[in-house]
């Protein structure tokens, strides 16, 4: 489903990326962990195509398809999902209308009907209940006034509707309490399916209990320098990220 | 790509010419031109004295530069104050003007034909200078209420012309008010009977056509005790390399617990990127709440213009009467606008409200600039003010000029502003759900223009929402 090979990536003249590869095939599960400034989110931005982020070398192929040359809202409607570490608020604008405008784009593009009002709200209705994560929060503006767990519900429960075949998610455990991080965690297992697949960009491996990866990768100084099971989120745990370092593997 | 402050020229739907024979008046103002004017339209001789005053006055008055707007002088001698479309002298139903007219109304969207109009609105359309016809006179005219032209209320309503003609705004107000009072050639007049509810919306169209003119139009609204009437102007214009100016004066009376709810969806040509053309919509408007418990709103998007600068203010005189006052104004491009309002508090209880929302993009500059007066013996007056701006890139300004005068201590006064900045973070959020820069954008914007477009009759919100869109079409990158 998607190949990563090679990826460099810079953001304002420095490059935090020196080349990852990376391959996620349907039905997977990927985990990448990694120390705090060690380029996850940014390979995060980079797939969903923030325009803060330059590629500088490297190829990324996704379901065929040269995702790089795509447009970040071309992406969107291909499939790939960005859930985000800080989800943007939108004032004014209800979180029912804003997911109707964004499946209609993504229906449009798939060559479906758009929905009206009534049937979305079945949609949502059913894919809410779906995920257990309610729809209470649809006639609230978007993510304005939210907190911190609330923000991270609401980016699961745009997941579930527009059921995307890549779903990234950028420290979607960040901020949350440990209720709201099992309602998140059933919701993404919930989400899983042969022909998806999901990258779960984490620091910790809490969130890692609760959704099994298939694989876990660790990402230091812009690369991934191991790879491996679920039981390396484990041996992390414990030893932490320290002797993973290029620098302190060469040593 | 990362630039979302890259502004293209936004496409304006209307900026075609319609090609038709003009009666116009050569350029240049003096008295002579105002006779002309005054004898083609044929007043009585209270309106020509009353233009000549206050052409007079004029030429005593300097234009006012205190506008946060530049521009380059304005020579009064090299325009137009007259130009109408020569058509036959009278005709008996509106499906008997020149097609051409009626294919131009036609084309911005307001059919006017017998057939085809607006159901459950009345409009009066206005080309240049001269009213063009107005739909459902005969419906309205059962209920008592008189909309038509100016010029027709004239001819046939002198005394009520005469009894409230320069009461809101009289022709020495300012300098654009003088010059309109001296020239003004058309526009609307409403009269609603007391205690009437006018039974639809009522609605100008203005649609400057003719080059090197000018639209000097004049709508004056009278609401008799407990009636209420909703009111819309709309207005568009050719896109031209020239400055047009359009002065217009507004006045409204609202008498004993009556009500007028004044709309306004201003479309103007803004001129191209470069700032080249576009129209000046120098304009006062105005409402007296006279009567006790009396109420005016006004409601006003702006999006076209090269430059806007007016404030559609309310002089609350009778005791608990409300003024209230919602607009957006977008400045895109090249363009500018300094708007706002006044409330002045007279009477007792009486209540303002204030929301403000200014969107600049590109290189635009947005000013809101509001007065808010609570005189000694407005006892208990409340006002509630909120201003906010939107700026879309780096290369636009917003600014607030509030003014506060409160002379009664047990006057409650709130003021909130706020601005924001759609950033490319709100974008790229938008477009990670599917949506395009435009949608986004479009939305971004809706969003924080809610409370004023709410308060649009439903008709015309959506237009405004589509407008809005438009006008910011490009604005991102």
């Amino acid at each position: 489903m998607l190949e990563i090979k090679g990826l460099r990536a810079s953001v304002q003249g420095t490059e935090i990326l020196h080349g990852v590869d990376l391959t996620i095939r349907a039905g997977e599960v990927h985990a990448i962990m990694g120390p705090n400034g060690s380029g996850k989110s940014t390979l995060a931005q980079v797939l969903a195509g923030h325009p803060a982020y330059t590629v500088t070398g490297g190829t990324v192929t996704y379901e065929g398809k040269d995702l790089l040359g795509l447009a970040p809202e071309e992406r969107a409607r291909e499939g790939v999902f960005l859930a985000f570490q800080y989800p943007v608020e939108i004032k004014g604008i209800t979180n029912a209308y804003f997911l109707r405008s964004a499946l209609n784009a993504i229906r449009k593009h798939r060559g479906l009907e758009e929905l009206d009002p009534i049937d979305f709200i079945g949609v949502l209705e059913e894919k809410a209940k779906a995920v257990e994560l309610g729809d209470e929060m649809m006639n609230r503006p978007v993510n304005d006034g939210f907190s911190g767990g609330e923000k991270k519900r609401n980016e699961i429960l745009q997941m579930a509707v527009l059921e995307p075949r890549l779903a990234i998610l950028d420290e979607t455990d960040s901020g949350l309490d440990i209720d709201a991080l099992k309602t998140v965690a059933n919701a993404v297992n919930r989400l899983r399916r042969p022909d998806n697949a999901t990258l779960i960009v984490t620091h910790y491996q809490r969130l890692l209990n609760y959704i099994t990866p298939d694989f876990v990768h660790v990402l230091a100084d812009g690369r991934i320098v191991k790879s491996g099971g679920k039981e390396l989120a484990h041996e992390l745990e414990a030893r932490g990220y320290d002797w993973l370092r290029p620098e302190a593997a060469a040593v | 790509m990362t630039s979302i402050e890259s502004q293209v020229l936004q496409p304006y739907k209307y900026g075609f010419v319609t090609d038709i024979d003009s009666d116009t008046v050569p350029a240049g103002l003096n008295e002579d031109v105002i006779r002309l004017i005054s004898a083609k339209k044929g007043e009585p001789a209270f309106l020509l004295e009353w233009r000549l005053k206050a052409y007079r006055h004029w030429l005593t008055m300097k234009e006012p530069r205190w506008a946060n707007v530049t521009y380059a002088d304005i020579d009064y001698q090299a325009i137009r104050y007259y130009s109408s479309p020569k058509q036959q002298k009278k005709w008996d139903s509106l499906d008997q003007v020149d097609p051409k007219l009626l294919e131009t109304f036609e084309k911005l969207g307001i059919p006017l034909g017998e057939q085809k109009r607006l159901t459950g609105v009345a409009v009066d359309a206005v080309f240049d200078s001269v009213s063009v016809g107005t739909t459902f006179k005969e419906t309205l005219a059962k209920e008592g209420i008189i909309f038509c032209s100016f010029s027709d209320a004239v001819r046939e309503h002198p005394d009520l012309i005469e009894k409230y003609l320069g009461t809101v705004v009289p022709s020495s107000d300012n300098f654009f008010a003088a010059l309109n009072a001296a020239v003004f050639s058309d526009g609307s007049f409403a009269y609603i009977p007391k205690g009437v509810r006018c039974p639809m919306e009522l609605s100008t169209y203005f649609r400057i056509n003719a080059s090197s003119t000018g639209q000097f139009e004049r709508t004056l609204i009278v609401a008799e005790e407990g009636s209420y009437v909703s009111y819309l102007e709309g207005c568009s214009a050719p896109m031209r390399d020239e400055n047009q100016l359009h002065a217009a004066v507004v006045e409204l009376v609202a008498l004993d617990h009556a009500e007028i709810k004044y709309s306004t969806v201003q479309n103007w040509y803004p001129g191209d990127a470069e700032g080249k053309g576009g129209i000046y919509n120098f304009v006062t408007k105005r409402g007296i709440c006279a009567g006790r418990a009396s109420k005016i709103s006004w409601t006003q998007v702006e999006t076209g213009s090269a430059i806007t600068w007016k404030y559609p203010g309310c002089i609350l005189q009778g005791d608990d009467s409300i003024g209230e006052f919602y607009s957006v104004a977008v400045t895109a491009g090249r363009q500018q606008a300094d708007t706002g309002t006044k409330m002045i508090h007279i009477g007792k209880n009486t209540k303002s409200t204030i929301v403000s929302k200014g969107i600049s993009a590109g290189r635009g500059q947005n000013t809101y600039r509001g007065q808010v007066k609570i005189l000694k013996g407005a006892t208990g007056a409340r006002n509630y003010s909120q201003c906010d701006s939107m700026l879309i890139g780096d290369q636009c300004g917003a600014h607030t000029f509030p003014y506060i005068d409160v002379r009664n201590s047990t006057a409650t006064m709130e003021h909130e502003a706020s601005t924001s900045k759609i950033g490319e973070d709100q974008i790229f959020y938008c477009k990670q759900r599917g949506l395009s820069a435009e949608d986004a954008v479009s939305m971004i914007v809706n969003g924080f223009c809610k409370e004023v477009f709410r308060e649009l009759p439903m008709e015309f919100a959506v237009e405004a929402q589509n407008l809005l869109g438009i006008s910011l079409e490009g604005s991102v990158g």
